[in-house]
């Protein structure tokens, strides 16, 4: 049953309000809350004695979401799940992960997640993932995802992960193998504040012909919090890769950002850009000209940054 | 009306020791009036510009804006009160789109696109293009700047500040951007005070001041002030008095 809390966080990290429409599982307290599979994405939990679930989208399924998402409200849980997808040929489909935990305890709640996506050829994967914490407890929200990516030949994920305030700590580790033709892009949002801490390891391999990747990752340190970047970029064959890192830095926060592209082919063409500064002192001039507050216009800029 | 009595700004670095950049300036602006700051580049029109909307707090004198007493009211105050500042260089955000930027000026957050194409069409730009654009470096010099303008042309105020706004715009927008001060200017919705060294723009003023070494030098109309500013360009050129 899920309580006025949950629907709070499931809101929050799948824009659910209700039930979902299509495919949809959710995951509460280490438990299944609801699942319910379609035509054609089927959810089946995972054999074995792992934790998690299976989901297979039958080729050509097209404009059809599936949402997947964990909360977490039990002060002290820790859990360890595998998601598997394997996606058909010729798909177009929205995927909607995200966790959201609610510690009102003393003891630290934990997901650590791996999820690992197969996309057939032509495949078009739009991938959503949002990490949300909450709690007036001394407990800490960790939460550790893996995400690893296969594209086969003319495939394409677009990977947007967003975790705005709320988690303590957290060590992201993505990996998206790209196949002939194939395109990965991953979208990073980041803000910590207080003492958290955040990782973030990114490796996209380009190893087919005329593949391409792409890194954007904003992030915004506040108060005391740290965080370290590592996008790395490979190229195996004739392919383009760009990583973007963008950071504001505030208050006594500290930011790392170590980008690397690694060409093992003569016909890669990688470029990175990295810059980490605090918001421009003329940024908030020109917002408190229109009328804004120092306050508001920090604010509007850090909502725009994040955007 | 705005009013400026005895604003002196003053600064000390230790390499410099003191340097006065405004000396006991004195100013009455009526209302609807355009007025042009003209001078030589390092004579304090923009310091003088940003002590009236707050951007630079002067070390004496004081500020009156429709009889009230505004010297000690921040940049945001001062903005809600009805003045407006277009920088000469405007600052780029990441993020921040056009749209965004002329909803937060117009203080409306239900802004139309109709009204947002209105501003853009005054500084030359169509709106299909550009509302939904950031920003950004993606942007020209000249773009923003225009983006710069039309934000304050969403901000109705009664008193609107443009720090060369000829700089970096090519003379077609410029054209337009002319045609947009006369209108303002006639229909006597705002006053304007304009820094700039455009011969175009100079004609369009009620009043030209020079301001120079932090003094105003020199106020009159076109008529009267035009041929000294040429004068005194020849005249401060060695090469061209031989």
């Amino acid at each position: 049953m899920l309580t006025e809390i949950d629907s709070r966080l499931l809101e929050k990290i799948a824009d659910l309000t209700g039930k979902p429409v299509g495919a949809f599982n959710i995951r509460k307290d280490s438990g299944c809350e609801a699942r319910q599979s379609t035509e054609h994405i089927e959810i089946t939990p995972q054999s074995e004695g792992k934790s998690g679930i299976v989901i297979r989208i039958k080729p050509g399924t097209k404009g059809e979401q599936c949402h997947i998402p964990v909360i977490i409200s039990k002060s002290g849980l820790s859990e360890m799940v595998y998601n598997d997808f394997y996606i058909g040929e010729d798909c177009d489909v929205d995927i909607v992960a995200g966790c959201g935990i609610h510690n009102t305890g003393c003891d630290e709640s934990r997901h650590d997640g791996v999820h690992t996506f197969y996309v057939g050829k032509n495949s078009r994967v739009h991938y959503a993932e949002k990490h949300y914490g909450e709690g007036d407890g001394n407990g800490k929200n960790v939460m550790n995802p893996q995400t690893i990516v296969y594209l086969e030949e003319g495939a394409s994920i677009q990977m947007e992960t967003v975790q705005i305030r709320g988690i303590d700590s957290t060590k992201r580790y993505t990996k998206i193998v790209c196949g002939k033709d194939a395109e990965g892009v991953i979208t990073e949002r980041l803000l910590t504040h207080g003492h958290q801490e955040a990782t973030s390891d990114m490796e996209i391999v380009l190893d087919g012909e005329n593949a391409r990747g792409r890194v954007i990752s904003r992030s915004v340190a506040q108060d005391e919090s740290s965080q370290l970047f590592y996008p790395r970029m490979v190229g195996n064959a004739k392919c383009f890769g760009h990583v973007q890192c963008d950071s504001i830095i505030m208050g006594s926060a500290k930011i790392r950002s170590i980008p690397e592209i690694a060409a093992n082919s003569t016909d890669a063409q990688l470029i990175h850009e990295a810059a980490i500064g605090k918001i421009a002192g003329d940024q908030l001039l020109k917002l408190q000209t229109l009328g804004l507050t120092a306050e508001e216009a920090e604010d509007t800029i850090l909502k725009g940054f994040l955007a | 009306m705005l009013e400026l009595k005895n604003i002196s700004y003053t600064v000390s670095t230790p390499e410099a020791g003191e340097q006065t950049i405004l000396k006991n300036i004195s100013l009455t602006i009526p209302d609807s009036k355009l007025i042009v700051f003209t001078g030589p580049n390092g004579g304090g029109k923009t310091t003088l510009a940003k002590v009236i909307m707050g951007l630079v707090t002067p070390t004496g004198g004081q500020i009156f804006w429709n009889g009230e007493d505004i010297t000690a009211l921040d940049i945001t105050a001062r903005a809600r009160l009805g003045i407006s500042y277009g920088f000469q260089q405007p600052p780029r955000f990441k993020g921040i789109t056009v749209r965004d930027l002329l909803t937060i000026a117009s203080g409306d957050s239900k802004l139309s696109k109709d009204q947002c194409c209105r501003y853009l069409t005054q500084v030359g730009l169509c709106a299909n293009d550009y509302l939904d654009r950031e920003v950004d470096v993606s942007l020209s010099g000249g773009e923003v700047k225009r983006i710069e303008i039309a934000t304050l042309l969403a901000r109705h105020s009664a008193l609107m500040i443009f720090d060369e706004p000829e700089a970096g715009i090519d003379l077609w927008s410029f054209a337009r951007l002319t045609e947009t001060f006369e209108q303002i200017h006639r229909e006597h919705t705002a006053s304007m005070i304009i820094i700039s060294h455009q011969e175009r723009i100079i004609q369009l003023a009620d009043e030209i001041i020079v301001v120079g070494g932090g003094e105003l030098r020199h106020r009159g109309t076109t008529e009267e002030i035009f041929p000294l500013i040429m004068a005194d360009t020849l005249g401060s050129c060695p090469v061209l008095n031989r």
